[in-house]
């Protein structure tokens, strides 16, 4: 049976089995979810979005649509993926269910918890009415199929005027307790006005087994308000991610997304910015350091609708073997969005003749007095550069990884959290096969 | 004397028809509406074509019928019925003339009100003019001149008869009749164009121009253009048109090819300034070209455009790298003005070692109009040491227009070296405010910044062209700014 026949069949079942008591308005929004899904399917490479991506050999694995949790994992199984040395909140879930022995939660000052428990508690029904799919992007197929089987995930509701002083890690692991796995992870996160919240996000596969995870996230982000975002993608070449996230910013605030992708058969990152007020700030950041077969596609995009605003977006990616790049960066500057500075650059530098770049920087430019620009290069690391150091005795092999190190190092240096700064810039030193000569 | 004031100007310019809108009564022989394999038949048999050029344009027919239209740019028209056009005028009198006094007084007349008078020309700018009139070719002049070379210069349609060993292998082969919606349409129903070959080793003497007119009311044009220049040769070609007021939206679906054999270089000019439709927008020439040329080893094709008319402009005119060290290049001026629409850009498929390419894209916007780039660029596995340079730059004035940028840059060889840039603008006050403080005011202070703007891309037009260019910039942006 084809994966879309599996899905939409299996939707009553899901929506009968309820072993919540849900609010009226959720069936609603899922049911209204599965006949947009139903009607559009999957996306295929014809579509313009889609152009560089098939979803083709992904989709045809026969998938297990609600995994049984597998008991037995413990700590030990994942402390390798957590950053250890930090204090944090931490939201575990392992194949698409909570794991509350592994977690730490909060409901003292904030909410950080699952939304399964929001879901199902009048309290948090103004919350969950309030934000829950208003800006999910209702044209993406997939984002309508998470939303139809909406049930797990993080719930991060931080009040006004608190700083979280603890990063929050959300991991999502697969035990691989069955051959093939979907995952549908949903996160909500609302932060209130003039507070600061940090959150890691990662994915990770425990075992060799094929897992397809669709994702989706919804940022609000209120007055003067910061968040930082970081997407941690350094998964088993067996799973696949498509992540689509969503961030409505309120005037003033200042959100930040870094998405830092290493690893993963094929990794779709959908990455939307609305603007509803004046004098914000967006910043997007990339790194793609790949190798083997991996494709990674990055699709973002940044809509002015409001005076006084930036986006700031970079993205850098080394390509390596047969590795695949997408880069798709759309910046619109609505009629009203006059005073704009909007600046997006694509860096990208390929190592081996097997790994393909498709780069789109998109301007959609309505309005007249505003900055814009979009730069986009493809090349070769310097050669004088690579024979400078040559001749000061590094080997050649090193010599080349450090320039990588440091054309990677733009965007690693945006990251604010030291603990995670120095695991990405091993991972990357990892990935480059590189001794760093120096302590992290 | 009274003061004429602003106020005085914009009402002016607001009232400012298009200034070559104009209309010759010519007796037109032409066909009835519609189309279906009749027509196609009836159009080849007009023109006395053999019987595998009629296959050929049935063959494009039906390929044409089995497709449908491109939605996938940027631009938002009402389709135009394909069933309501009539796809064949040409004058009445035939136009076997050698000199210029054969020609009818009353063309004439239009080409002097167009400011190309033929013997002017000939005189003054020693460059040899083929007139296409609806369709069939009027004049053809400097053929002398063109043939002690081995210049074969002439009307496609003459091509077919005289030629049609060339044409048979060039044909197509560049924009096949597959290729698009609007292709195989021309491919079926294409009345006439230019065909010139350069042969081996020659230089052509002359810039080689043709102007395009539409002039017959509810007639498309259709032309074809194949320009093959042999090993080692060089070309420098002009093509430039102006279309007179029409209400109703006429469509304009060219095919033009290239091919530049080893060591060859072909320069491609064009001045666009079809009737672009009046203030609110209505009528204007829909414009949907497929420009495409062949580079082999060695060889370089630059194109030059300065876009300033068409209601509708879809135009890519594109290079195939093909052989080692091909160079493609494309300069081009996008404007548009009131509600003008324009999709244009260029395709660079780099298939060669050691290709280069060079994309400078200038969009300006106002009025109601929306300016957008598409471009490509595409690095193949084989294509080693390739490199590409793109630059677009959008100038917007005013804030009801928008400016627009799709590159698509695909690279698969790892020593591949591209760069692309875009940045948009308005003109600055303080470059206005410096210009009103020296006297000049801002109506020609903005003509002054926009030539300034577009100059990279106007310095690489030929002489003649480049001051007609400059003019067109200014008329066309006239009571832009409020």
């Amino acid at each position: 049976m084809e994966l879309k026949e599996k899905l939409v069949s299996s939707f009553l079942a899901f929506e009968n089995k309820g072993n919540i008591d849900l609010d009226s308005t959720v069936h609603a929004i899922r049911l209204n979810a599965i006949h947009n899904f139903e009607k559009e399917g999957f996306p295929t490479k014809k579509d313009e979005d889609w152009k560089y991506t098939s979803l083709k050999p992904i989709l045809k694995e026969d998938f297990s649509l609600f995994p049984n949790a597998e008991k037995s994992v413990g700590y030990k199984n994942i402390k390798d993926y957590l950053i250890n040395d930090i204090d944090s909140y931490n939201l575990i879930f392992v194949d698409g269910q909570f794991n509350s022995f592994l977690s730490e939660t909060t409901h003292e000052d904030c909410d950080i918890c699952v939304l399964s428990s929001a879901l199902a508690r009048p309290k948090y029904k103004m919350v969950i009415d309030n934000y829950l799919n208003t800006i999910s992007n209702k044209k993406n197929s997939l984002s309508e199929l998470n939303t139809a089987f909406v049930k797990e995930g993080a719930f991060i509701n931080i009040p006004k005027n608190m700083i979280v002083h603890k990063p929050i890690q959300i991991i999502n692991f697969s035990t691989g307790s069955e051959k093939e796995v979907l995952l549908q992870p949903r996160n909500l996160v609302v932060v209130g006005e003039n507070s600061h919240v940090q959150i890691i996000e990662r994915h990770q596969n425990l075992s060799k087994n094929t897992t397809l995870t669709n994702s989706v996230t919804e940022i609000f982000v209120h007055k003067r308000a910061i968040v930082d975002y970081y997407k941690i993608q350094n998964d088993s070449n067996e799973s696949s991610l498509i992540d689509s996230t969503f961030i409505t910013q309120k005037q003033q605030s200042v959100a930040t997304v870094n998405t830092l992708s290493f690893g993963g058969k094929i990794t779709r990152n959908n990455l939307e910015f609305y603007h509803e007020g004046e004098n914000i700030t967006s910043n997007l950041n990339g790194i793609s350091v790949l190798n083997d077969k991996q494709h990674v596609d990055n699709h973002t995009l940044v809509d002015h609708k409001s005076p006084n605003c930036e986006s700031h977006e970079l993205y850098k990616g080394i390509y390596a073997d047969k590795s695949v790049g997408v880069f798709n960066g759309k910046v619109i500057v609505r009629q009203a969005a006059q005073k704009t500075n909007a600046f997006q650059q694509n860096n990208s530098i390929l190592i081996d003749d097997g790994a393909t770049i498709n780069s789109k920087p998109q301007l959609e430019i309505f309005a007249d007095d505003v900055k814009c620009s979009h730069g986009c290069t493809i090349g070769q690391l310097d050669e004088s550069a690579l024979f400078y150091m040559q001749s000061r005795g590094i080997p050649k092999k090193e010599a080349k990884a450090l320039l990588l190190y440091a054309f990677a190092n733009d965007v690693v240096e945006k990251i604010k959290i030291p603990q995670l700064k120095t695991l990405i810039t091993k991972i990357i030193a990892k990935k480059l096969n590189v001794q760093l000569g120096f302590e992290l | 004397m009274s003061k004429f004031t602003e106020d005085d100007l914009k009402k002016e310019l607001e009232t400012k028809e298009y200034e070559y809108g104009f209309y010759t009564d010519i007796e037109s022989d032409k066909f009835p509406v519609g189309l279906n394999e009749d027509v196609v038949i009836a159009i080849s048999k007009k023109k006395n074509e053999p019987a595998w050029m009629t296959d050929w344009r049935l063959d494009a027919f039906r390929i044409w019928k089995e497709m449908t239209e491109p939605e996938w740019a940027n631009i938002r028209y009402k389709k135009p019925s394909f069933q309501d056009i009539s796809y064949y005028a040409a004058p009445k009198q035939k136009p076997k003339l050698n000199s210029l006094d054969e020609v009818d007084p009353e063309l004439l007349k239009t080409f002097e009100k167009l400011g190309i008078s033929v013997g002017e020309q000939k005189r003054l700018s020693n460059v040899a003019v083929d007139i296409v009139m609806d369709s069939v070719s009027v004049a053809t002049t400097f053929k002398k001149t063109l043939n002690e070379k081995g210049i074969i210069f002439c009307p496609i349609s003459e091509a077919i008869q005289n030629h049609p060993e060339l044409v048979k292998k060039y044909m197509g082969s560049i924009v096949p009749k597959t290729d698009n919606f609007y292709a195989a349409l021309n491919s079926a129903v294409f009345s006439d164009g230019s065909f010139c070959y350069i042969p081996k080793g020659v230089t052509c003497p002359m810039e080689l121009s043709t102007y395009f007119r539409i002039n017959e009311g509810g007639t498309g044009q259709f032309e074809r253009t194949l320009l093959i220049a042999d090993e080692g040769s060089y070309v420098s070609y002009l093509e430039g048109c102006t279309a007179p007021t029409r209400d109703e939206n006429q469509l304009h679906a060219a095919v033009v090819e290239l091919i530049a054999l080893d060591d060859a270089e072909i320069k491609y000019s064009t001045v666009q300034n079809w009737f672009p439709g009046d203030k609110e927008g209505k009528g204007g020439v829909f414009n949907f070209v497929t420009k495409r040329g062949l580079c082999e080893k060695n060889a370089k094709i630059s194109w030059t455009q300065v876009e300033t008319g068409s209601a509708i402009t879809w135009k890519y005119p594109s290079c195939i790298l093909k052989g080692d060290n091909a160079v493609g290049e494309f300069y081009s001026i996008a404007v548009t003005n009131n509600y003008q629409q324009a999709d244009t850009g260029t395709k660079m498929i780099h298939l060669g070692s050691n290709t280069k390419s060079t994309i400078i894209s200038k969009g300006i916007s106002a009025g109601h109009s929306q300016n957008s780039y598409r471009g490509l660029v595409q690095i193949s596995p084989r294509a080693n040491n390739a490199r590409n340079f793109s630059q677009c730059d959008s100038l917007l004035m005013g804030d009801k227009c928008g400016a627009h940028t799709f590159p698509y840059i695909e690279a698969k060889n790892k020593s591949a070296q591209i760069e692309h840039e875009a940045t948009t603008s308005k003109i600055g006050e303080d470059q206005l405010f410096y210009c009103n403080q020296r006297g000049i005011n801002t109506e020609k202070a903005i003509a002054l910044i926009v030539n300034g703007f577009g100059k990279e891309v106007l310095n690489k037009l030929p002489m003649e062209f480049a001051v007609e260019a400059q003019k067109l910039l200014e008329i066309s942006l006239e009571g832009s700014v409020g």
